[in-house]
C-alpha cells in the first residue's frame, strides 16, 4: 500500500516540521529583533521537558504539565533575558556564541544535579496512547495527531498576533531596523523581554510535546537547536514565515531521506553501497539544503531585512 | 618593538618560555610522572590547533564554529595512512595538514560569501555534514573510529611510542608553527587580514582582494588545525567521529576566548587551562562543566580580552 | 573450581602469612558511560558493582579496595584520557566497567599495551573473542552475537517465518544481527540499520508496517529502544507483529520509563531476576535494599565482575602482583554468581546459559520480567575456536 505510506510518512514530516517551527519561531525573533544568537535556545527546550516531567510526575495530568512547562520555561527565560543576556546585546556575535555556550554547559550541569543523569519518563495520557483510523489501512498515533494539531495551532495564533496586531507590528519593526523602531517610540526592552518570554514559552510547548515521543534528557536540546539553526537560516533570519517554510522544508526532507534514500540506493546499486550511502547521504540531506540554500541566496529564502 | 603593529613575545620571555617546555619532561622524569608528559603533549597539541582559530577570529574576523573538520580530517588522514601502511611522520604529518587545507579551501570558497551570522552558521552547517560522512562511511570506521596499531615513526632510531621523545615531537612542530604564525602575522598578508578584521568595506575600496586574502587566511588556518589533528591521532592512537562533533568546534573556541582572541598567546593560554583545570578537577567532581560554563561566562561578561587582556589589566 | 586451583589458592595463602610483600590494597579504574542517553546502563554497572565492595566493608577478596570511578561520557576519547590516567597515573591492578563497544574497541589496544586487566561488565565483542584474545581480557557477560542468537533459537522454535531486522549502525548493531542471523532459519522481511542515538522512529515503523512481516525483531540499547518501544505501541503495531529483542531493551530500566506498552514483549538474557538460587536471591534482595529498585542485566554483570575480583584476590591471597598468579585465579572464576552457572571458556569469554523472559504484569500489578524457559544450556560462542589461548 504505498499510498496509505506515503500519507503517513507525510504526517510524520509534517509533525517533525512544526515541531521545529515551534523552536525555530523564538530563536527567528529574537535573532532578527535582537540581532541576538542564542545557543541555549535549545536548553529553554530541556528545561521545558523537564518541567512536564516533574509536574506530569506530581499531578498526574498531563494539560496542567503543559501549562506549568510553558508559565515556569518562560518566567524562566525572561530571568535570563533580564539577568546575562541583556548586557550581550551590543556584543559581537563571537561573545554571544560562547556566553550562550557556557549557559548551555551550566544549565546540563545544574538539570544533572538536580534531575539525575539518567533520562526521566514523561508519559503520553493514557487517552492518547493508541492508533487512531484515518482510512483504511492507513493507523495512526493518536498523540502525534495531537501534536500535530497543537503545532498548526500556535503556528496560526503566531501568525495573527505577528501579521495583525500592535506588538506584531512593533515585532516586524524591530526585526526590519531596530533603531528606527526604537525612535518610532517602541518601547524595545520590554518588547525584548517579552519577545524572549514568548519564544521561551514556544520552547516548552515542543519540549513538552516531544518529551513523550523523544526522551527527556540532559543534552536533549542540542541536537534539536542544531536543527532549529538549519530552518531558520534556509528560511531567512528574522521571518516567521521564513521559518514556517524552512521548518517544514527540514521536517520532510528528513523524513523523506530517512526512509526513500536507502530505497532508493538498494533498487539502483549493489547492498553494500545502498548500505552506506543511503543513510550517510539522508543525514547529510538537510545541511546540502541549507549549503545550497546560502550559496544562490546567502541571506535565505525570505530575508527579513531589505 | 619595531613597530606599534608588531605582534608575538619578545626575545627573553619567549626563551625563558621554550627553554622551560624543554626541561619539563626532563623534570617529570625525574619525579616520576610520565602521565604528566602525555598530558602536556596534549596541552601541545591543542594550543596550536586553537592558535589556528585564534588566526581565524582573533585576526581575521572570520567567527568560525566548525574548525573540528579541520582536525577531523587531519586526524583521518594519518589514520587511513598508517592503515594503509605509510608509517611514516614525515609523510603523515604533512598529508594531514594537506587534508586540513583542501577542505578549507573547499568550505572557505563558499562560507566567505557571506558574513556575520551567516557565516557562523554554514561553517557549522559543513562541520555537521563531514560528522555525519564520517559517521555514515564504514571505511572510516563509522562510529567506531579507527584505531592506529602503531604512531607514525620518526626515523634516525627514535621510538615514537617513547614518551618523551613523542613530546619533543610535538614540541618542534609546536614551536616551529609558532614562529611561522608569527611571521605571518607581522608579513603583508597578515598585515592585511587584520585590516580586513577592522574594515572590510574599505580593503575592499583601496582595491586589496578582500575573498582571495580571506581564503588564504582560511586554508592556512585549516592546515594547521588539519596538522593538529594528525598529532591527536598520534597521542590518542585512535580517532573517532567525537573529534569533529560541534561542541569540539564550541570547545576549541571556548580555548580562544578565554586565552584571549587576537592576542598570539591567547590560544596557547586557552588550550593550557582549560586542559589543565579539566584534569585538576576531574578527580574531584563529575561536574567540571559546571565550573568551566560559569568561569566562562565570567570572562566574556566581565573580562572579554580573555585571561591574556586580564593579565595585562592587572600587571599595568 | 580444580583442585589445583585450591592447592595454589592454599600456597598462596601461606605465602601470605609468611611474607609481608602482598599487596595492601587493590586498585580498580571503573570507567563506565555515567551521563548522557546511556548512563542508565553505566549507573547499574557501576551500582552493582559497588554493592560487592559495600557487602565486604569496602574490600574486594579481603583487600581494601580502592576504586576510582570515571565517566567516559560514551566517547572514545575521554575514555582513553581516562584510560592513560589509570594506567600511568594511578596505576591501576584492574580496570573494568565499560558498556559499549565503540568506546572499549578504541581505549582496549592502551590498556593491554599497559600490561593491565580487563574485565568487560558488558559488551562482549567479536575482535578479542577470536585470533585476539587475550590472557588480560576477561568478559563476564556475554559475547554481543549470544543473546541475539538465542532469540533467533526462539523464532524458529516458534516457526516465525518472515521476520524484519531493526538495529543502530554501529558494530556493535552489526555483530547483534548476525548472531540473530546464525540461529534463525526463515525470511527477513526487511533489514533497517538506524542512526545511532535516533531517538524518532516515526518514519522506519510506518515502513515496517508496509514490508507485513510476522515478527520484529530490534536491537536498540538504551534511550533508543525506549523510543522505539513507545512509538511502536502507540502506532498499534504490536498487533500486526510481535516485538522480540535481546534483553538489553527490554530490563527494568526500560520498564520503568516506558510502563504499559511493554507488557508483552520476549526476550532474551544470560539471568532474570526471578531465577531461583541462593546466589541470586541475595543479590536481588541487597540490590533493593541499596539501591529501592529492581536490578538489571547491567547490575547483574557490574555485580559479578566485582564478585570475579574479589574471588581471584581471595584465591591468590592478596598476592595479586604476581600477574600470571592472578590471571589464573581469574580464569578459574570461583564465585557464585547469581545466573548460576558460569565459567570461562579458553577465550576468556562466559559458558553460560541462556532464558527467555517476557514482561508481564505480575499478581501485585507490577510491570516485571518473567522468566518463562530456557533457551541455551551451556552456550559458548562461536569464535573461541579461532582463539589460540590455552
Amino acid at each position: 500500500m504505498p499510498l496509505t505510506l506515503l500519507a503517513e510518512q507525510a504526517l510524520n514530516g509534517l509533525q517533525l516540521g512544526l515541531m521545529l517551527f515551534l523552536l525555530a519561531a523564538g530563536l527567528t525573533l529574537v535573532f532578527g529583533i535582537m540581532d541576538m544568537i542564542n545557543l541555549a535556545h535549545g536548553t529553554l527546550y530541556m528545561i521545558g521537558a523537564y518541567l512536564a516531567a516533574t509536574v506530569a510526575e506530581a499531578s498526574g495530568s498531563f494539560v496542567a504539565a503543559i501549562a506549568a512547562a510553558v508559565v515556569g520555561t518562560a518566567v524562566i527565560g525572561m530571568a535570563l533575558e533580564l539577568t546575562v543576556l541583556r548586557p550581550l546585546y551590543r556584543r559581537s556575535h563571537l561573545h554571544q556564541v560562547l556566553a550562550t555556550f557556557a549557559l548551555i554547559l551550566i544549565a546540563n550541569e545544574l538539570v544533572r544535579i538536580i534531575w539525575g543523569a539518567q533520562p526521566i519518563a514523561l508519559n503520553m495520557p493514557a487517552a492518547l496512547s493508541g492508533p487512531v483510523e484515518l482510512a483504511p489501512g492507513l493507523r495512526y498515533p493518536a498523540y502525534r495527531l495531537v501534536v500535530i494539531g497543537v503545532g498548526l495551532a500556535a503556528a496560526l495564533l503566531l501568525y495573527v498576533v505577528v501579521v495583525h496586531t500592535r506588538v506584531g507590528m512593533w515585532l516586524r519593526a524591530g526585526a526590519s531596523d531596530r533603531e528606527m523602531a526604537s525612535a518610532m517610540g517602541v518601547n524595545t526592552a520590554w518588547l525584548f523581554t517579552a519577545a524572549f518570554g514568548a519564544g521561551a514559552a514556544l520552547c516548552a510547548v515542543a519540549g513538552a510535546l516531544l518529551g513523550p515521543l523523544l526522551a527527556v534528557q540532559v543534552g536533549m536540546g542540542e541536537n534539536i537547536l542544531i536543527l532549529a539553526f538549519v530552518v531558520i537560516v534556509i528560511g531567512g533570519i528574522g521571518s516567521v514565515r521564513g521559518a514556517l517554510v524552512g521548518a517544514l522544508l527540514v521536517g520532510i526532507l528528513d523524513t523523506v531521506g530517512r526512509t526513500a534514500l536507502p530505497a532508493l540506493f538498494r533498487a539502483l546499486a549493489s547492498p553494500e553501497v545502498a548500505s552506506e550511502a543511503g543513510p550517510a547521504l539522508a543525514s547529510m540531506l538537510i545541511y546540502v539544503l541549507m549549503a545550497g540554500v546560502l550559496c544562490f541566496r546567502p541571506r535565505g529564502l525570505f530575508p527579513a531585512r531589505g | 618593538m619595531a613597530s606599534t603593529l608588531h605582534i608575538g613575545l619578545r626575545p627573553l620571555p619567549t626563551l625563558v618560555l621554550v627553554a622551560s617546555l624543554v626541561l619539563l619532561p626532563v623534570v617529570l622524569t625525574a619525579v616520576d610522572q610520565p602521565f604528566y608528559i602525555v598530558l602536556a603533549s596534549r596541552v601541545l597539541i591543542y594550543a596550536l590547533i586553537a592558535s589556528s582559530l585564534n588566526l581565524l577570529i582573533g585576526y581575521g574576523g572570520m567567527v568560525s564554529l566548525g574548525h573540528a573538520c579541520f582536525v577531523g580530517a587531519g586526524a583521518y588522514t594519518t589514520a587511513v595512512l598508517v592503515h594503509a601502511g605509510i608509517g611514516s611522520a614525515w609523510l603523515a604529518w604533512p598529508a594531514a595538514a594537506l587534508a586540513g587545507a583542501v577542505l578549507a579551501a573547499m568550505i572557505g570558497a563558499v562560507s566567505l560569501r557571506t558574513r556575520g551570522v551567516y557565516f557562523i552558521m554554514i561553517t557549522l552547517a559543513f562541520a555537521q555534514m563531514a560528522y555525519y560522512v564520517v559517521v555514515s562511511l564504514r571505511a572510516l570506521g563509522g562510529d567506531d573510529g579507527l584505531v592506529l596499531p602503531r604512531r607514525t615513526g620518526y626515523g634516525f632510531g627514535l621510538d615514537p611510542h617513547a614518551d618523551m621523545t613523542f613530546y619533543y615531537a610535538v614540541l618542534g612542530v609546536v614551536v616551529l608553527l609558532m614562529a611561522g604564525l608569527r611571521r605571518l602575522l607581522n608579513a603583508p598578508l597578515g598585515r592585511a587580514l587584520q585590516a580586513i578584521r577592522d574594515n572590510d568595506v574599505r580593503m575592499e575600496a583601496i582595491g586589496f582582494p578582500v575573498f582571495r586574502i580571506q581564503l588564504a587566511g582560511f586554508v592556512i588556518a585549516g592546515a594547521t588545525a588539519g596538522l593538529g589533528g594528525g598529532l591527536l591521532a598520534d597521542l590518542n592512537q585512535q580517532v573517532s567521529p567525537s573529534l569533529l562533533h560541534w561542541t569540539q568546534s564550541g570547545t576549541l573556541m571556548v580555548m580562544v576566548i578565554l586565552g584571549g582572541a587576537g592576542r598570539f598567546l591567547g590560544g596557547v593560554l586557552g588550550a593550557a587551562v582549560l586542559l589543565l583545570a579539566q584534569e585538576l578537577f576531574s578527580d574531584v567532581t563529575t561536574h567540571t562543566a559546571l565550573g568551566i560554563g560559569l568561569v566562562l561566562l565570567a570572562v566574556v561578561l566581565f573580562a572579554p580580552a580573555g585571561l591574556a587582556g586580564l593579565w595585562r589589566q592587572v600587571a599595568r | 573450581m580444580t583442585k589445583k586451583a585450591s592447592l595454589l589458592a592454599g600456597i598462596a595463602l601461606l605465602a601470605l602469612a609468611s611474607t609481608a610483600d602482598a599487596a595492601d590494597k587493590i586498585k580498580v579504574g571503573f570507567m563506565s558511560t555515567l551521563s548522557g542517553p546511556g548512563a542508565a546502563l553505566g549507573v547499574d554497572i557501576r551500582d552493582g558493582f559497588e554493592l560487592v565492595a559495600k557487602g565486604e566493608g569496602g574490600k574486594l577478596g579481603g583487600l581494601t579496595a580502592d576504586i576510582s570511578i570515571a565517566d567516559d561520557q560514551q566517547s572514545p576519547d575521554t575514555g582513553r584520557q581516562v584510560v592513560e590516567r589509570f594506567t600511568k597515573r594511578d596505576r591501576v591492578d584492574v580496570i573494568t566497567g565499560m558498556v559499549f563497544s565503540n568506546v572499549l574497541l578504541p581505549v582496549m589496544p592502551a590498556i593491554l599495551a599497559s600490561g593491565t586487566v580487563y574485565i568487560s561488565p558488558n559488551t562482549g565483542p567479536e575482535d578479542y573473542a577470536a585470533e585476539k584474545c587475550d590472557p588480560n581480557f576477561f568478559v563476564v557477560s556475554w559475547q554481543n552475537e549470544d543473546t541475539a542468537s538465542a532469540m533467533g533459537q526462539v523464532m524458529n522454535d516458534r516457526s516465525l517465518k518472515n521476520v524484519y531486522l531493526i538495529a543502530p549502525n554501529y558494530p556493535g548493531g552489526r555483530e547483534t544481527l548476525n548472531g540473530f542471523k546464525r540461529t534463525y532459519k526463515g525470511a527477513i522481511a526487511g533489514e533497517v540499520y538506524t542512526r545511532l542515538g535516533q531517538l524518532d522512529y516515526a518514519a522506519e515503523i510506518a515502513t515496517l508496517r508496509a514490508a507485513r512481516p510476522d515478527a520484529v525483531f530490534f536491537f536498540l540499547p538504551g534511550g533508543m529502544g525506549t523510543n522505539f518501544i513507545k512509538q511502536y505501541v502507540s502506532a498499534g503495531a504490536q498487533q500486526d507483529a510481535r516485538l522480540y529483542t535481546p534483553g538489553y531493551s527490554a530490563d527494568e530500566d526500560t520498564i520503568k520509563s516506558v510502563g504499559e506498552p511493554m507488557v508483552g514483549i520476549l526476550n532474551t538474557a544470560q539471568w532474570a531476576h526471578d531465577l531461583d538460587n541462593p546466589a541470586n536471591r541475595k543479590f536481588v534482595a541487597d540490590f533493593q535494599k541499596a539501591y529501592g529498585r529492581l536490578p538489571t542485566m547491567y547490575a547483574q554483570q557490574g555485580y559479578d565482575a566485582a564478585q570475579l575480583i574479589a574471588a581471584a584476590v581471595r584465591d591468590t591471597g592478596g598476592r595479586i602482583e604476581d600477574k600470571a598468579a592472578f590471571r589464573q585465579a581469574l580464569h578459574a572464576a570461583r564465585f557464585d554468581s547469581p545466573r548460576g552457572r558460569f565459567r570461562f571458556n579458553t577465550n576468556n569469554y562466559p559458558i553460560q546459559d541462556y532464558y527467555l523472559r517476557e514482561v508481564v504484569k505480575d499478581g501485585a500489578g507490577r510491570i516485571t520480567n518473567k522468566t518463562i524457559g530456557k533457551v541455551y544450556t551451556d552456550y559458548a560462542d562461536p569464535f573461541a575456536a579461532r582463539c589460540k589461548m590455552k
